[in-house]
Order: C-alpha cells, then sequence, then structure tokens
C-alpha cells in the first residue's frame, strides 16, 4: 500500500552554539527518531506541548528544514533534498499565524499566483480561471484579490491561506495550529471548511495542536508527542477516552471539561527534561506515576497495544 | 564574570589583528611612493632609493606588514619624518590632551543625553517633550565645527568669559582651573550632537519599553510612577541605550578632530589631519591603530557594562 | 503612495522641512542660469566687504569673491556629494544587509564579523585614513564617507532581513517554488525597501555634515573650488574680525541639514506602520477619565461593583467603544467568570477597575467602579497608586511579558510589598520566600534570586500569583491567566487559584475564553459579546439553560473533549467592530432568531432571578437552545 505519507525514523539535531569553523558546542534532539504513516484521505492529528517538537516535524516534512536522519516518502515516492520546492506540488503548508503568513506588501492575487506560476508556470488566463475556482472552493469573494492582507481579519486570511496552499494542488496538507491563532467562533467555520475541502479534494491532512478537543473533533487517528518523540498514537476516538501512556493520561486529565470537578492531576510541580541534557531512558519517567527503574535506563519503543501503538512498559490499564 | 571578561578580551585579538590589516592595506593604496612625498618632487632617484630601502619598502608586501606589526608590537611605531620624533610617543602625548577632550564630552553627553530622553519620554508631546525634541533637532543639524567658532565669537571675543583656543594658557600655571576654563567650550561643543543623539535613542527606547507589559504589572502592584520610569522602564531601555554609548564614543572621538581644529587643542585629531597634509604615513598609520585599538578596548568595557545589566546574556 | 505623502503633509514640521529643502534644492540646481557673479573671481580690492553692500548681497570673502555665488555654488556641491554618498552607502550596505540577513549562517558570520571590524574604527579614522591614501579632494572625501557609513546601513538592514526572513510567509513562498533570488527581489526586498528609505532619509543630512567637515579639515574639496565646509574652513581665520564669511556658510548648512531631519523625522513617521497607529505613545499612570453624564449611585452590592462602566478608546477621529456599559460585581470569597472572544472588552473592563487601560488612546466615559462603596474612576492617582495591589492585585496573560526581566523575582516581590509599606530587606526575603512557598514553587530560597527568564512559563505565572498576593487583597483580577501554557500546566495554576480563593476567602474575577475553565472555577459568569454584557448568571445555570442565542451558540462551537470526530456548528460571520456597532442588538447580524425589532432599538438587559439576559427572545427552555 502507498500511504501519503511516510516518515522513517525521521529525527533532527540542532547545533547549540555555532562556532565560524569547526563543529558546535553542543546540539539539542528536538525531533528524536520517529516512524509514522499516513493513508490516502485520512487526517492524523498530532499533539503536544510547547517545546515537543511538533513544528520542526511539520517544518521537515515540507523540506523547509533537513532532516538529520531518516526518509521522508511522499505518495510512494522519497524525497529527502530539503527542496521546498520539489515538495511544493506534494505537500503544503497552512501556518499558524494567518497574518504574517501573508506578505503584507503584496496583494492576494499576487500571493495566489506564485504557486501557480512558480510549481505550475501557467500562463495569465489558466491562472486567472484556476485562482476563480479556488476561491470559489473557500467561499472567498473574487474582489479580495485586488487587495492587501492587512485588509482582512484573521478567519479571512486564513482561509486565503488555505487557498494559497490548495493552489499548489498538492493532495497532502500540513496544517500548524490553524485555528489556534482565531476567535473560537471563527474557529469552527475553518475547521469545517477545513472538512469540507478534505471530502470535495480528497486530500490527506496532518493536523497539528496543542487543543486536544479539536484535535479529537478532525482527526481520524492522533499520535501524541512529548520530547519530541511519539508516545502514543490510535484511533482518535480512543486515545484520550481510553489513553494508555501515562503521559496521554495527564493531557486528558488536565483539559478542562464542563461537568468535571477541578483537579491537579499531577501532584508535584514538574518541568520538561532539559534538552541539553536529556534523561536517559523515558523522557516522561521524571513526572510518570508508574515509572520504575527500567523506565529510567532504557526508552521505550512504540508497542501495538489493541488498536493503538505506545510507547511505555507499564501502559495505563495494561496489568 | 572573570570568564567573560577573559572571552571578550581574547576576541579583541582577531579585531586589532584585522584593524592592523585594514590600515596597512589602505596606506598601500597610497599612489606613487611614499619616499618622493617625503624627500619631495626635486629628490634625486638615488635618494629616493635610499630612503625606500630604509623604509623596506622595496620588499613585497606581506613582509612589509609582517615587519610593521613586529615591530609596533615591541612598541615601536616608527619614526615621524615630519616631526622627527618616535610616533608612540608623539601619539601618546597627543592622544591624552583628546582623552581629557572627548571625556569630558562623553560624560556629558551620556548624562545630559539619557536624562533629557527619558524627561522627552515621561512627558510625551507635553512642554518639556517639545522643547527637548527641538533642541536636540537643532543639536543634530549644527556643524560642530561651525558651533565651536560661534561660541568663540560669542564667549571668548565678546564676552570673554573663556580662553579663546588652546588647553593651558600660554603663560600662567598648569592647574585645574585653567584646564576646566580652556576645556569647557570645546567639551560643550563637542557633546552637542552626541548629546542629541542619546536622547532622541533614550526617548525612543524608553517610549518603547513604556508600553510593554511589566510596566503595567509594576503599577498594577502600586508602585509609583516615579520608580516606574526611573526604575523599572529605564533599566531596561539602558539595554539598548547601552551600545548607542558604545557607538557614540566613536562619534565624539571623531567629532573631537574638528574640534581640535577650532580651538586649537593639541590632540591627536588634529595631530592626523597635520600629518595627512603633509603625508606623514607612519605617524597617520601609527595614530589611526592607536587610537581604534583604544576604541576596542572601550568597547570591551561597554559590553562588560551590558552584561552586568542584562542576565540574559550569557556570560 | 499618495495616503504616504499625505500623512507627510499632516505633519507639519515635516511639511516645513519639505518646503525649506525644496527651496534650496530648487535655487541649487538653478544657480548657473542666475545671474550671480563668478565664484573664483578674486578682487582682492574689495576684500571682506560687508553684506547687503552694493553688488555683493551678502559680502565678499578674504579673496574678494562675491560670497552670495559661493554660497550657491557651495550649495550645490554640498547636496550633490551629501546625496550621492547617502545613496552609495544605502545601496552597498542594503545589499551586504540583505544578504548576510537572508541567508544566515555561515555566510552571515562572515560578513558581519567584517563589519564589525570596519565600525571596530571611530569612522572618522577611517575617512581619515582613506583620504590620507586617496589624496585630498572632493571626490575622495565622497568615497570615505559613503565608505564608513556602509557598516551602518549594513547592520541596520541586516536586523530587519533577519526579522522578514523568518516570517513565514517566505517559508510560503519557499513552498511556492520561489529561488532565494526571487525570494529575496519579491518578497524581502519590498518589506525592506521602507526601512532602507527610512535609513536614508534619517543619515542624509549626517553625511552632508560629514563631508563638510572633511572639507572644513582641508581633506575635501580644494581651492579654488568650494564647498560649504571649505568655505568655513577657509573663512576660519578671519571669524574675529569678519564674521559673515563664516555665518553665512555654516548657517546654511544648519539650514540644510536641518530641513532635511525635519522632513527624514517625517518620512519615518509617516513609513512606520507602528507610529501610524498611534502605539507608540506612552501610556500614562491611570487612565484618563472624561465621564460626561450622571455618577450613579451605589447600589451596595458586593465588595467590587461596576456600574454601567463605559471605556473606549480614542484614535484619530475614531472612538472605539470597548465597554459600552457594564455592570457586576463580585462578593467575597466568590469567583466571577468573564467569558468572551477577542475584542468583546473583557480585559478592557477588567483593566478599568484600577485604571490600567492605556491612555493614550484609553479613556473612561462614564459609570462608575465602586469598592467598598468607594468610587475609584476618577480617584487621584496617590490614592489609586494606594489601592492597587493591596485592595485590588492583578494577574495578567503572559507571564514573560508582565515580569520585569532585568530583576530577579524575589526583588520584583520585595517591591510589591514596599509599595505599600516599609520592611526590611531581610524581612522582605523572608516573607518573599513564604510567597513562593504558598504558590506551591519547588526550593523557594533557591528560586527567589532566579531572573524570570531562568524559570519555565508555569513557574513564572506562579510568581505572578505571589506578587498579586503579596499584600493579601481582597480582590484579584486574573487576566486569561492560563492562556499562554500549557494544558498540563493550566490545570495546575486553575486548582492553586481556587484553593487560594478558599483558604483566603479571595474574591476573584477571571477573564477567559474558555468555557472548560469557567465551568471548573467560577461561581458566576458573565458572558461579553461587542462590548456589553449579553448574558450574566451562575454558571451552572448559564451552561445547562443558556439563554441568550450568542451563548448558546458559542459553546456549540467549541469542541469539547470526548466528542469524538464531529462537525461544528459554526456561527456565520464575524464579531461587529466596536468603532462601527450597528443600533440594536450587536449579534443581530449572526443570529438566526432576529428579527426586525432587534435591530430597531437598544436592547435592555433583562431576565429573572439572578439570571440576566440582553435578548428580545431568548431561549427558554434547554431543547430549545440545543437545536
Amino acid at each position: 500500500m502507498t500511504y501519503a505519507l511516510k516518515l522513517t525514523d525521521l529525527s533532527k539535531t540542532f547545533p547549540v552554539g555555532r562556532r565560524l569553523f569547526g563543529k558546535p558546542k553542543a546540539s539539542v534532539k528536538a525531533v528524536q527518531p520517529l516512524s509514522l504513516t499516513v493513508a490516502k484521505g485520512e487526517t492524523l492529528g498530532i499533539v503536544g506541548e510547547s517545546g515537543c517538537g511538533k513544528s520542526t516535524l511539520a517544518r521537515m516534512l515540507v523540506g523547509l528544514l533537513e532532516p538529520t536522519t531518516g526518509e521522508i516518502e511522499i505518495d510512494g515516492e522519497a524525497l529527502d533534498n530539503a527542496d521546498p520546492a520539489a515538495f511544493g506540488k506534494r505537500i503544503q503548508y497552512v501556518f499558524q499565524d494567518p497574518i504574517s503568513s501573508l506578505n503584507p506588501r503584496r496583494t492576494i492575487r499576487q500571493i495566489m499566483e506564485s504557486p501557480l506560476i512558480h510549481l505550475h508556470g501557467m500562463d495569465k488566463a489558466a491562472r486567472d480561471k484556476r485562482i476563480k475556482e479556488i476561491f470559489d472552493s473557500v467561499n472567498l469573494r473574487h474582489e479580495f484579490l485586488d487587495r492587501y492582507p492587512h485588509e482582512f481579519s484573521g478567519g479571512q486570511a486564513q482561509r486565503i491561506g488555505i487557498a494559497r496552499a490548495l493552489a499548489a494542488e498538492a493532495k497532502t496538507l500540513i496544517l500548524d495550529e490553524p485555528v489556534s491563532a482565531l476567535d473560537v467562533s471563527v474557529q469552527a467555520q475553518v475547521l469545517n471548511l477545513l472538512a469540507d475541502l478534505k471530502t470535495e479534494l480528497d486530500l490527506t491532512y496532518l493536523f497539528i495542536s496543542h487543543d486536544l478537543a479539536v484535535v479529537e473533533a478532525v482527526s481520524d487517528r492522533i499520535a501524541v508527542l512529548y520530547f519530541g518523540s511519539v508516545v502514543e498514537v490510535g484511533p482518535a476516538e480512543e486515545v484520550f477516552a481510553n489513553p494508555r501512556h501515562p503521559y496521554t493520561r495527564l493531557l486528558a486529565e488536565s483539559a478542562p471539561v464542563v461537568g468535571r470537578a477541578l483537579s491537579a492531576p499531577e501532584a508535584k510541580e514538574s518541568e520538561l527534561p532539559d534538552p541539553l541534557n536529556p534523561p536517559s531512558g523515558c523522557a516522561f519517567a521524571a513526572r510518570c506515576p508508574n515509572a520504575q527503574a527500567k523506565c529510567r535506563e532504557m526508552a521505550p519503543e512504540l508497542t501495538d497495544h489493541g488498536a493503538a501503538q505506545v510507547a511505555c512498559f507499564f501502559p495505563v490499564g495494561a496489568d | 564574570m572573570t570568564g567573560y571578561i577573559l572571552k571578550r578580551l581574547l576576541s579583541a585579538i582577531p579585531v586589532l589583528f584585522g584593524i592592523t590589516v585594514i590600515v596597512f592595506l589602505i596606506m598601500a593604496l597610497i599612489p606613487g611612493d611614499p619616499a618622493t612625498a617625503i624627500l619631495g618632487s626635486y629628490a634625486t632617484p638615488e635618494n629616493v632609493e635610499k630612503l625606500n630601502r630604509d623604509l623596506g619598502l622595496d620588499k613585497p608586501l606581506v613582509t612589509q606588514y609582517v615587519i610593521w606589526l613586529g615591530n609596533m608590537l615591541t612598541g615601536d611605531f616608527g619614526t615621524s619624518f615630519a616631526l622627527n620624533r618616535p610616533v608612540l610617543d608623539e601619539v601618546l602625548e597627543r592622544f591624552n590632551a583628546t582623552l581629557v577632550l572627548a571625556g569630558t564630552a562623553f560624560v556629558l553627553c551620556s548624562v545630559l543625553g539619557i536624562a533629557a530622553g527619558v524627561i522627552s519620554a515621561s512627558r510625551q508631546y507635553g512642554f518639556a517633550d517639545k522643547a527637548i525634541t527641538f533642541s536636540v533637532l537643532i543639536g543634530i543639524s549644527i556643524p560642530s565645527f561651525f558651533l565651536g567658532m560661534m561660541m568663540i565669537l560669542v564667549f571668548s571675543v565678546n564676552l570673554r568669559w573663556f580662553p579663546v583656543s588652546g588647553m593651558w594658557p600660554i603663560y600662567g600655571d598648569r592647574d585645574l582651573p585653567a584646564l576646566i576654563s580652556h576645556l569647557t567650550m570645546p567639551a560643550l561643543a563637542l557633546a552637542v550632537v552626541a548629546t542629541g543623539v542619546v536622547a532622541r535613542l533614550s526617548r525612543s527606547a524608553m517610549l518603547e519599553v513604556l508600553r510593554q507589559d511589566f510596566i503595567r504589572t509594576a503599577r498594577a502592584k502600586g508602585v509609583h510612577e516615579r520608580r516606574v520610569i526611573w526604575r523599572h522602564a529605564l533599566k531596561v531601555a539602558m539595554v539598548s541605550i547601552i551600545p548607542v554609548l558604545g557607538i557614540q564614543a566613536g562619534f565624539v572621538l571623531s567629532g573631537a578632530v574638528y574640534i581640535e581644529m577650532v580651538f586649537q587643542w593639541p590632540g591627536v585629531g588634529r595631530m592626523l589631519v597635520d600629518a595627512i597634509l603633509k603625508r606623514d604615513i607612519l605617524l597617520v598609520q601609527g595614530g589611526v591603530v592607536f587610537v581604534a585599538a583604544c576604541y576596542v578596548f572601550f568597547n570591551i568595557v561597554v559590553d562588560v557594562l551590558q552584561s552586568l545589566l542584562d542576565p540574559r546574556i550569557k556570560t | 503612495m499618495s495616503a504616504f505623502l499625505k500623512l507627510l503633509a499632516r505633519n507639519r514640521l515635516a511639511l516645513a522641512g519639505g518646503v525649506v529643502l525644496s527651496v534650496v534644492v530648487l535655487l541649487a540646481i538653478i544657480t548657473p542660469l542666475l545671474p550671480l557673479a563668478d565664484p573664483n573671481v578674486t578682487n582682492t580690492a574689495a576684500r571682506f566687504t560687508k553684506p547687503f553692500s552694493e553688488g555683493a548681497l551678502l559680502g565678499t570673502d578674504h579673496l574678494g569673491r562675491d560670497l552670495l555665488s559661493r554660497l550657491m555654488w557651495g550649495t550645490r556641491l554640498s547636496l550633490a556629494v551629501g546625496f550621492a554618498a547617502a545613496v552609495v552607502a544605502a545601496t552597498l550596505g542594503a545589499a551586504i544587509g540583505i544578504i548576510a540577513g537572508y541567508y544566515g549562517g555561515r555566510t552571515d558570520n562572515l560578513i558581519m564579523r567584517g563589519v564589525d571590524l570596519l565600525m571596530a574604527f571611530p569612522y572618522i579614522l577611517l575617512a581619515l585614513a582613506i583620504v590620507a591614501a586617496l589624496g585630498p579632494g572632493l571626490f575622495n572625501a565622497l568615497i570615505a564617507v559613503a565608505a564608513v557609513n556602509v557598516p551602518f546601513f549594513a547592520r541596520n538592514i541586516r536586523g530587519i532581513t533577519v526579522g522578514i526572513a523568518h516570517k513565514e510567509f517566505v517559508d510560503a513562498a519557499k513552498l511556492a517554488g520561489l529561488t532565494h533570488r526571487q525570494i529575496i527581489l519579491k518578497e524581502i526586498l519590498p518589506n525592506v525597501v521602507p526601512v532602507i528609505v527610512i535609513a536614508m532619509s534619517t543619515t542624509i543630512g549626517w553625511m552632508i555634515l560629514e563631508t563638510a567637515g572633511l572639507s572644513f579639515l582641508g581633506l575635501g574639496s580644494q581651492p579654488p573650488q568650494a564647498d560649504l565646509g571649505s568655505m568655513l574652513g577657509e573663512a576660519r581665520s578671519a571669524m574675529i574680525a569678519n564674521p559673515h564669511t563664516s555665518v553665512v556658510p555654516g548657517v546654511m548648512i544648519l539650514i540644510i541639514v536641518m530641513s532635511i531631519n525635519l522632513l527624514g523625522d517625517g518620512v519615518r513617521d509617516a513609513l512606520d506602520p507602528r507610529l501610524k497607529s498611534g502605539a507608540l505613545s506612552r501610556p500614562m499612570a491611570a487612565t484618563r477619565v472624561e465621564r460626561s453624564g450622571d455618577i450613579p449611585e451605589t447600589e451596595g452590592k458586593g465588595l467590587l461593583e461596576l456600574q454601567n462602566l463605559q471605556t473606549q478608546f480614542h484614535v484619530g477621529n475614531r472612538i472605539y467603544k470597548a465597554v459600552g456599559g457594564v455592570s457586576l460585581n463580585v462578593e467575597k470569597g466568590e469567583c466571577l467568570g468573564i467569558i468572551g472572544e477577542s475584542g468583546s472588552g473583557k480585559s478592557v473592563t477588567a483593566l478599568s477597575v484600577m485604571g490600567l487601560v492605556a491612555s493614550p488612546p484609553g479613556v473612561i466615559t462614564g459609570g462608575a467602579v465602586r469598592y467598598e462603596g468607594e468610587d475609584l474612576v476618577g480617584a487621584p492617582y496617590g490614592r489609586l497608586r494606594d489601592m492597587r495591589g493591596r485592595n485590588v492585585a492583578y494577574i495578567f496573560q503572559d507571564p514573560l511579558a508582565t515580569l520585569h526581566p532585568l530583576y530577579r523575582v524575589g526583588d520584583q516581590l520585595i517591591e510589591a510589598i514596599r509599595a505599600h509599606r516599609p520592611i526590611s530587606e531581610a524581612e522582605g526575603r523572608t516573607k518573599a520566600i513564604e510567597l513562593l512557598k504558598s504558590v506551591r514553587i519547588p526550593n523557594p530560597e533557591k528560586r527567589v534570586s532566579d531572573y524570570p527568564h531562568e524559570m519555565s512559563g508555569g513557574m513564572r505565572q506562579r510568581v505572578g500569583i505571589a506578587m498579586a498576593l503579596a499584600n493579601d487583597p481582597d480582590v484579584i483580577i486574573a487576566d486569561e491567566p492560563t492562556t499562554a501554557l500549557d494544558v498540563t500546566v493550566q490545570a495546575q495554576i486553575l486548582s492553586l487559584l481556587d484553593e487560594l480563593r478558599r483558604s483566603r476567602g479571595l474574591a476573584i474575577v477571571f477573564i477567559t475564553h474558555d468555557f472548560g475553565v469557567v465551568a471548573q472555577l467560577c461561581d458566576r459568569v458573565a458572558v461579553m459579546y461587542g462590548g456589553r454584557i449579553v448574558e450574566e448568571g451562575p454558571t451552572t445555570d448559564i451552561l445547562d439553560r443558556p439563554a441568550h442565542p450568542y451563548t448558546a451558540r458559542l459553546m456549540a462551537c467549541v469542541p469539547e473533549l470526548g466528542g469524538g470526530k464531529r462537525r461544528l456548528e459554526a456561527i456565520p460571520g464575524l464579531p461587529p467592530a466596536v468603532d462601527r456597532l450597528p443600533q440594536g442588538c450587536a449579534f443581530a447580524a449572526r443570529c438566526d432568531r432576529v428579527q426586525e425589532s432587534c435591530q430597531a432599538a437598544d436592547v435592555p438587559l433583562g431576565g429573572e432571578g439572578l439570571h440576566a439576559v440582553r435578548c428580545l427572545f431568548p431561549f427558554t427552555s434547554p431543547q430549545e437552545a440545543a437545536e
């Protein structure tokens, strides 16, 4: 089976303390080697808190960052040269901040034309036709095309960002926190639009967010990231309803839910591990109520637990 | 802290090295040969050739540089042919005078400029702000040499408050009151432009800081407004003001050249201009390298101050 | 472009500078056509003629040359050289800066080390060295002045470029298949050009001064040709006897440079978007109050009582009614939630209480804020300052931005106490450690001397809470205190706040956009929309039986954990802009129950018992609301 997206042992290490020549002083592993697949037509949700590596992962997937190790396969073809132009036709990106993702000095038409000219070499007539089609499908009025980005609200600007991603005719979209900068009443509009486009155009989504409820509402499967590694991946309806990794459980219990009493699920005041000095073994061990000596010695691998895969020696509810 | 200072000192070595290379290369651009310049156009070819050999100018460029650098490292900056005196002695003596003038002006411009900027920002659009902004505008628009000339005309010639020129009285004691009376006008004239620049920058830095969230926090705690401005806001504004003070020190040193001309101040700037007009190459080279080196060390001091102020700078 | 010119013209000083400069430039351009004497013809018999003499309007110089003529030709030369130097320096510097800033990494490193090296010279040394090498002359002075200014431009433009190169639209352009060259030309350059123009317009005056300076030293223009600087230089020796020969060129330089600076500042102000929006105004110590109408009498409801509070933002001639008449009250030990989207006025309401709304542009225009019956709106600054932190304390959203970056957290805590009562250093430290302990910061003895940047987001917010507790206030206003935090940290902070309020009997006003948080923490909740309260009542009541269509639809469009994959009930349209609020109900345009009467007149806050609602056709049953 060819996947829309297949990642094998993808990892990213950033040098810290660059020198003019020679090796950097230290390095930070933003993404530990991870493997994931996304089937065609699927929405894979990726959740994690700040600093878990989700944005680094996303930027590697579109060629904006070169992976340190590993391979990216899109529609069965390997792409590992970190050339955004080569990636652009197959996979596109919708940015978190809709306003800063549009160049303030260019009109919406110029912004929309860029991928059509540079990726597809279309002539003027073809471009106009295509832009109108896309604008119709994202419910934007054609007269917006001659305006500048600052004239739009966040929700409209995000629609334009989505339209630009669609213009490249890529079948896979990376949605990096696409609604977190928007007001709640506008969030739903954009999420629904994304859902409609997916069915209409047969798209595959990788939906990255810190908002558990939003991810759950849009995804088929969800991967939970902690400290640069996938700790759990499984069907959307199960991951938070029936968490197996202690971290997933902590996330699910921390989310404020109407009708649930206020509690701090984590009694200890804990912090993320120091990325410059990562712990050996499981990164979550220091915060984990079930941690045992083994957890601090070696890092668990993702293994099957029912419909889900979990990277934990002592998953929740397994005993 | 000591480690940081050491690190900054070490990092000055390549900069100093670069400075000597740049100065050397610029001087190597001089068309014709210096010997002709020194001896004048009536010199015999034999004399020119001999002098060239004496100065080492017949050797390849790299060799010349290495010799020059080696000599400088041992404290031998060569001999000024026009003054017939070791370059280093002349430069040191002159630099002292410049240091007195530029140092005073620098202190004046830092204190006055920051105070004016803070007052201006804390009374934005008020009378004080407008008055300061206007004075600053004139300050940064007037050529310092013209200002100096006008000051001489008004305060020395007409009002006879201060002596016209020089650093010391020709007859009389070389004591502090004498120095101050000679120093007042040139230091003020020199400080005016720099004060304007510092005031402008301090004002905009303060305005930037005063809008920030932590200022609102300080007010929400009930901290007195005076303290909010002179402690909370100014401390953060200083983070962007201090590097500019470092740059301003360079501008004050530069402006000193004009002021020394106007007030006949026996400083290094006037020495350099005279040396250029007389094509006294070794004196120009030595003077430029020496002053630039001092400026590099001054900037290290600025950096260290900055790191003391801002704990976010890794030391 | 026309907008830019309009802005520029509105600035009267800039306009004046522009007019003066235009006249000077025009005169300089037509100088060859004017009936002037030859600037270089000497006439020693007529040396030092005074100004306003026959045949020599501005007099003559030491060689008897006509000063007016020399002034005009000198101006021409000075302007040309200064302008040329600025263009050369800006072009070269910008090119270097853009390349270094865009490519980053090693390219950047190497280029910037070179730039730093050039900046390690006091600039005149470099200029003098260049002139020494090339020989005195106006063209060489131009080269020297341009060369020493290149590093300044390069450094400035590089900084701007780095900022732009990390913007998301550059990533988007890469993904649209643009090459590096195309990105620099099409995406980066248009954004950098305004900065280049600003930098040029603010330094061109400086360049003219510098070239004049070199000429003054005799290193620039050589006799008999003269620019303004060398005119001054030549006049210097005769300054005492014949000051007019110095004053004439000197004043001309002053006029030129001053008009350029005025115009340059105008250009900068017109091009800088932050200045355009008035965002660079400094907020005053307390919000401006301009109350019109009657001040409402106290109704004695609650510890803190807001009565018909109105706060506006006056920007240019626009009026944003951020808070349009809000009445609220909170009792000791009670937690009141204020929920709303951005622009609903919830934060402005909270900040108005202690006069912390940034002013300009904020103005409190009506109503009252009463603490134990005392009206705080319009209270003298001293009274307000005394109550801030002592009676009413705040916790803000982003803990990194709200703590002072250069003070240790302990000192910030001590300061909060000292603002209200004298306390010794040692006592303050003990108290600070105690406070940190009370917000459950581990290892408080050590943490007390940390700087904010050394702490994690959650720890910083705990410090923020500790600071609010420092003087045992009765009311804490928390403005989205957990929005910037991760969900696991948010849970900890919320439960801490809940515990503190119960143990200390605090009244909390909690501002948020999250129904889940409100449900867990608050006793009562007020829903805001378009600057007004649209619904208010006990939390469970509102969550179970929302009466206002906005409340009901807002709850429906937010996904809740545990709901599974589903389609959300979006609210069409956008919230209204508060500078153009419609007549009647602000939600009418987005409401599916709207009737004509909704938009006819102001809708009052009605409802029964504790549950108030601002709607003519509210839901009466939960079933109705759920549909």
